[in-house]
Parts: C-alpha cells; structure tokens; sequence
C-alpha cells in the first residue's frame, strides 16, 4: 500500500500545486500508516519534493512526454500507482489534473473526488471535504471504492514543509497512441498565469472601456498579480476569454482578490470565494460585493487606484 | 455524424443553496432547474454541425423523471430525440458507466460534454467516459471542427491555448469558446412545439457500481464584516493586507 501523488512541472519546474499535492500525500500516507510516492515526469530535479515529505520519487523522462498529453500522462500514473501498490493517488486541480485524473480513475476502478479541500476527516470510511454547487458549499463525500483518486482543491491544504531523506528511482515508462497530437502551443509568455498566481487584480463593468485598463495592469506589476477580469467585460472584448473569472469562468483561489468595479453577482462570488482574502474598490457602498468582501473602499476606481498603485511602490520599495 | 450531447441538469446559476433532512439533501424547493451552462454551448455547437454538415443530434441525460422538462427543453433548441437513462446521478463513475453504455450501443462518432456541471462540479465525466469507450478525448475545449473523421480542436491551458488533431469517434470536454456566448440559442415556439412530438426514450441503467457518496452537505462558514477603509487613507489599507491579512 502507498499514497501515490502526481507533482507536476512546467519546464522542468515544480509548479506550486505540486508541492501543494506532496505535502497532502504526505498527511493521507501518514493518516493510512503509509508511505507516500511521488511521480514526476521530466522534471530537472526531484530531490525538492523530499522537503515536503516525499519519501520516494519516481523520475520518468523521455522526450515524448515534453508536451503534456492527458491519455499518456494518465497512463503513467496508472502504470506507477500499479507498480507501487497506491491504494490512493492525489492529482491537483489545475486543467491539466482535471484533464488526466478521471482517466487514472478507470483505469484504476477508484471512486474519484475532485475539489477536495482538507485532509480526510476519517479513513474507515473514506471521507473527505469537497467543494460542490459552485463554491457555495461542502460536502462530505465517502470513497467506498478499495483505489481512490483524490483532485486536490488549488491553495486549500497549504504547502507544508516536512523534511524527509527521500530517494529517487528512475522509470522507463509505457509510450502509449494517445489519438490526439498536438500540433500548436500559444502562450503569453512573461505574465502570471491567473492559476498560479497568489495575487489576482480584477475589474468589471465600472471601469467604463478597455482604454482604462492600463490602470489595471499597472497595479497588477506592482503586486505580480495576475489580471482577471468580470463576465460582461470578457463578453464586450474589453479584455481576452481567458480572463474571465467566475462560476462559468476561470476559478481563482489566490491569497489576495483584489476587485475593481466589479458589482458581487452571485455568479462571479462562485468563482472567487475561494480566494482568501479579497478587497473590493467600488463607488456604490451598496453594491453586493462589500458582503463577501474583507477590506473595502468606497470610492472610485480612477481616483484610488492611481494612488493605491503610489503608495505599494512606495511599501515595496522600503 | 451522429452526435451525442450528455445534458447536466443543474440548479440556476444564481440559485440560493440549502439543504434539507439534517443537511444530507439538497433542498430543491423554489430552485428553477436549467441546461448546465457548459452544456449548452456544446448543444449549440451540435445544432451547428447538424445544420452546416449534417448530422444527427442525440441528447441523453442520467437522472430521474424530474430532468425532463431540461430534455424537452435541449429538444426545443433542435436536438433531433433524447435518451433519459432512468437512475439516480450519485457519483461521476457511476453516471459515465451508464453514459457510456448509451455511447456504445448508439455508435455516435462525436460525443460532447460539458468540461463540468454546475451543481456537484465533478469534473471528472467526460474523462471517465472517453477511458470508459476508449475513444479519443479533448478537454477544455474552446473551438472544435470536423473534417471526415479528422478532428481539429483548440483547448484552453494555463495562459493560453494548445491546438489538437486527432479523429472520430471522440469525447469533447467542451466549454465557452466552443460557440460564443451570443449564438446561444433560446427555444422559440415553433421548437417547443416541434419538442413536444419528438421522441424521448427511457431507458433501464445498466446499473454501475456507486463509488462515492455524499454523507452530509455543509454551508461555508459566516463570513465576518467587511472593514471599510476610508478612500483617503490608502495606507491604512496597505498596513492591514501586511500586518493584518499578509497577503502582501
Ligand atoms: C448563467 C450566467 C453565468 C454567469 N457567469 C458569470 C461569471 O462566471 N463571472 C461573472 O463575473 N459574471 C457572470 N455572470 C454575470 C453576472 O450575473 C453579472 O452580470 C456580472 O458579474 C456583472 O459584472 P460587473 O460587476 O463587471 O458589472 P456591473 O454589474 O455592471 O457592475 C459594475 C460595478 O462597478 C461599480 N462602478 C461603477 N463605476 C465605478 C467607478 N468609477 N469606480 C469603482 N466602481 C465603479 C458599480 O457600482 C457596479 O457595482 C453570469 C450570468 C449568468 C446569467
Ligand atoms: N447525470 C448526467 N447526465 C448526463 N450527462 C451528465 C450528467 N452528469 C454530468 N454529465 C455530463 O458531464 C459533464 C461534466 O459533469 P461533471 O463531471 O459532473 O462535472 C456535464 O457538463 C454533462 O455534459
């Protein structure tokens, strides 16, 4: 028996996800009286992932798996977790994760849990924490199956340091037909990925047009935020698809959501509540975000921005 | 073509959540059901295969008697008949099983599904029926075209997009971006009344295995009140995310 985790990485890097699914194999492996195994695929180097209590490492690398591919990956994960007798294996929930682990699910015959957000509250039945409805609620969800998979939820468990003296095994795994090839990668390259970002800047309606959002990306600099935006203004092409966040966007669950003329409808609060902590900048005090909100100003955008901005250069320069 | 689109039917978006018998069910009461969001952006995108390329449009959902005003609804819009497969949704295994039964004996060639519903957000569907049927899979969709049986589709990762080939029969994770949000189609009356004399089939589930349970639901905790920092004091502001919250 073992806790399996996949530790993703971009370029060779762990992401923070990564970490973040070690450090929780880590409490399920301990809570099971196991050790916990973590998979990587082409990553530079392993022995980061003994910080957070990775025992063991298994290291595949092949040039094949350069670009992510959701049947090969979820192929190696099975073929691992198979090998190392993994009763549970922990994915993140970043698209990626989404895209591979219900196939890891069949595969394995495993009752699958997404959106999880805490250690399991009980190991005999399985139990665990969830998120459901769009943010606006838990569930406790009992795995019955004797192989569980677990989706991590972005930012809920932490990232726990847990020294350990690991060891690394290298693996030669499979090369499967995957049916899908991929033929053209577009990234915009230097900017933070709303996914990864620990702070995220997002602004609605009430920034009046697409000109003003220099504001926006400048605050975002200072603060490496990524920048997100509401629904209307992906939907009037004030801003790209991409950044458009809420319960039929992108989720955020960042440590800090900054909002910026952005009204608190229902739909946008599903997508955000997740985050921490959020700030809210909006000239109606009436408006419904100041309910879901931890600090807020009432005021308006184009006056407190530019001085916001002002005065974190200031901080960040001291 | 023929095309199978896997219909959610989920609570509207802006619905209040509560729940019932000591918190174990979801209380349904004054909660207007609708297509799942992402649905129904990949239902479009079928109507537009059905019209520009000719195809068959099958919409299937699993669940119980209560789901088919939803189908009536996908029928509305112009999917060409519906499959309800008649058995309680409780976990994602269990549904895609069933779904993937329904694939197999339809012999569809394009099977699109929602990237996520919006009551249990599984996410995880899709996936499980593209292991279940061993058909090819693209998730996260945000553009998809079909040339013969070649397959070209666009999907959303992190900061960008990837562009995909591969080939029928396959199961597309779809999402906005597969259509725009303003070529959404609202059912007229002539789609209503049309809807009502198409065929709707139950079917018997094959009866899969439930592998996960919901035992309790739980309400996130009262968030405490907002702290106002007045508009000239920006510092105020800046101390308390450092000191405060450290979130900076
Ligand atoms: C099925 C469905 C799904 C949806 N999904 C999403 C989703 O995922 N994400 C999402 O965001 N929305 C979603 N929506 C839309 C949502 O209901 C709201 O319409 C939307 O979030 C409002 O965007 P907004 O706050 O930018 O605009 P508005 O509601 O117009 O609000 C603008 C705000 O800016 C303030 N303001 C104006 N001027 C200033 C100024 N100078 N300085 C500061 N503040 C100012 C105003 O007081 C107001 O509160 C969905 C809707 C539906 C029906
Ligand atoms: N009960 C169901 N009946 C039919 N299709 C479903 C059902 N549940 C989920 N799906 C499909 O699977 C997608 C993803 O759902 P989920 O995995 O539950 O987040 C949805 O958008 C639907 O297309």
């Amino acid at each position: 028996m073992s806790v399996l985790v996949f530790a993703d990485s971009s370029e060779g890097k762990f992401k923070k996800t990564a970490l973040e699914v070690v450090s929780y194999g880590k409490k399920v492996a301990e809570q099971l009286g196991t050790n916990v195994v973590a998979l990587t695929v082409n990553a530079a180097d392993s022995s980061e992932l003994y910080t957070y209590g990775a025992e063991k490492v298994i290291a595949v690398s092949n040039d094949a798996f350069n670009t992510f591919n959701a049947k090969q990956y979820g192929a190696i994960v099975t073929e691992v977790a198979k090998k190392e007798n993994a009763t549970v294996v922990v994915v993140d929930s970043s698209i990626d994760g989404f895209y591979l682990a219900p196939m890891i699910a069949v595969h394995l015959e495993a009752g699958f849990a997404t959106n999880v957000v805490d250690a399991p509250s009980n190991t005999n039945p399985f139990t665990v924490k969830r998120k459901a409805f769009s943010n606006k609620a838990f569930s406790n969800t009992v795995i019955s199956t004797e192989n569980k998979v677990i989706g991590l939820a972005k930012n809920s468990f932490g990232i726990h340091e847990n020294p350990v003296s690991g060891t690394t095994e290298n693996f030669e795994a499979s090369i499967i037909d995957s049916g899908v090839t991929s033929e053209n990668i577009e990234k915009v390259t230097g900017k933070v990925t709303i996914a990864d970002a620990d702070v995220v800047v997002s602004a609605g309606r009430g920034l009046k047009g697409p000109e003003n959002w220099g504001l926006i990306e400048d605050l975002a600099d200072v603060l490496g935020a990524a920048t997100a935006c509401s629904k209307p203004v992906s939907d009037l092409g004030w801003r790209p698809h991409g950044e458009h966040v809420g319960q039929t966007g992108k989720p955020v669950a960042s440590n800090l959501y900054i909002a910026i003329g952005i009204s608190g409808a229902i739909q946008h609060l599903a997508g955000i509540n997740a985050s921490k902590v959020k700030v809210v900048i909006n000239t109606d005090a009436e408006a419904p975000f100041f309910k879901a909100a931890d600090y807020g100003i009432v005021g308006d955008a184009f006056e407190v921005v530019p001085k916001l901005i002002e005065k974190l250069k200031a901080f960040k320069a001291a | 073509m023929k095309i199978l689109v896997c219909i959610s039917h989920v609570p509207d978006t802006t619905s209040k959540i509560n729940f019932t018998e000591s918190d174990t069910k979801f209380d349904t009461n004054g909660v207007q059901f609708v297509i799942n969001p992402y649905d129904e952006f990949c239902l479009t995108r079928a109507m537009w295969f059905k019209e520009k390329q000719g195809a068959t449009v099958t919409i299937v959902n699993v669940g119980g008697a209560e789901t088919e005003p939803t189908l009536r609804k996908a029928l509305a819009i112009g999917a060409d008949n519906a499959i309800r497969v008649n058995a309680s949704p409780t976990d994602g295994l269990q549904v895609a099983k069933e779904l993937a039964a329904v694939v197999k004996t339809g012999e569809y060639d394009l099977v699109l599904a929602g990237k996520e519903s919006a009551d249990y957000n599984g996410q995880m569907v899709p996936g499980m029926l593209a292991a279940l049927t061993d058909f090819n899979f693209i998730n996260g969709c945000v553009g998809i075209e079909v040339d013969g049986t070649t397959v070209s589709a666009t999907r959303e990762i992190d900061g960008g997009n990837e562009t995909l080939s591969s080939s029928l029969p396959i199961v597309i994770g779809g999402q906005k971006g597969i259509v725009e949000e303003k070529d959404l189609r609202i059912p007229n009356m002539r789609g209503i009344m049309m809807a009502r004399k198409k065929p709707l089939n139950v079917i018997e589930p094959v009866a899969a295995e439930i592998a996960t349970n919901i035992e309790s639901f739980q309400k996130p905790a009262p968030k405490g009140a907002v702290k106002l920092v007045a508009a000239d004091n920006i510092d105020e502001l800046i101390s308390l995310l450092h000191n405060e919250a450290k979130v900076i």
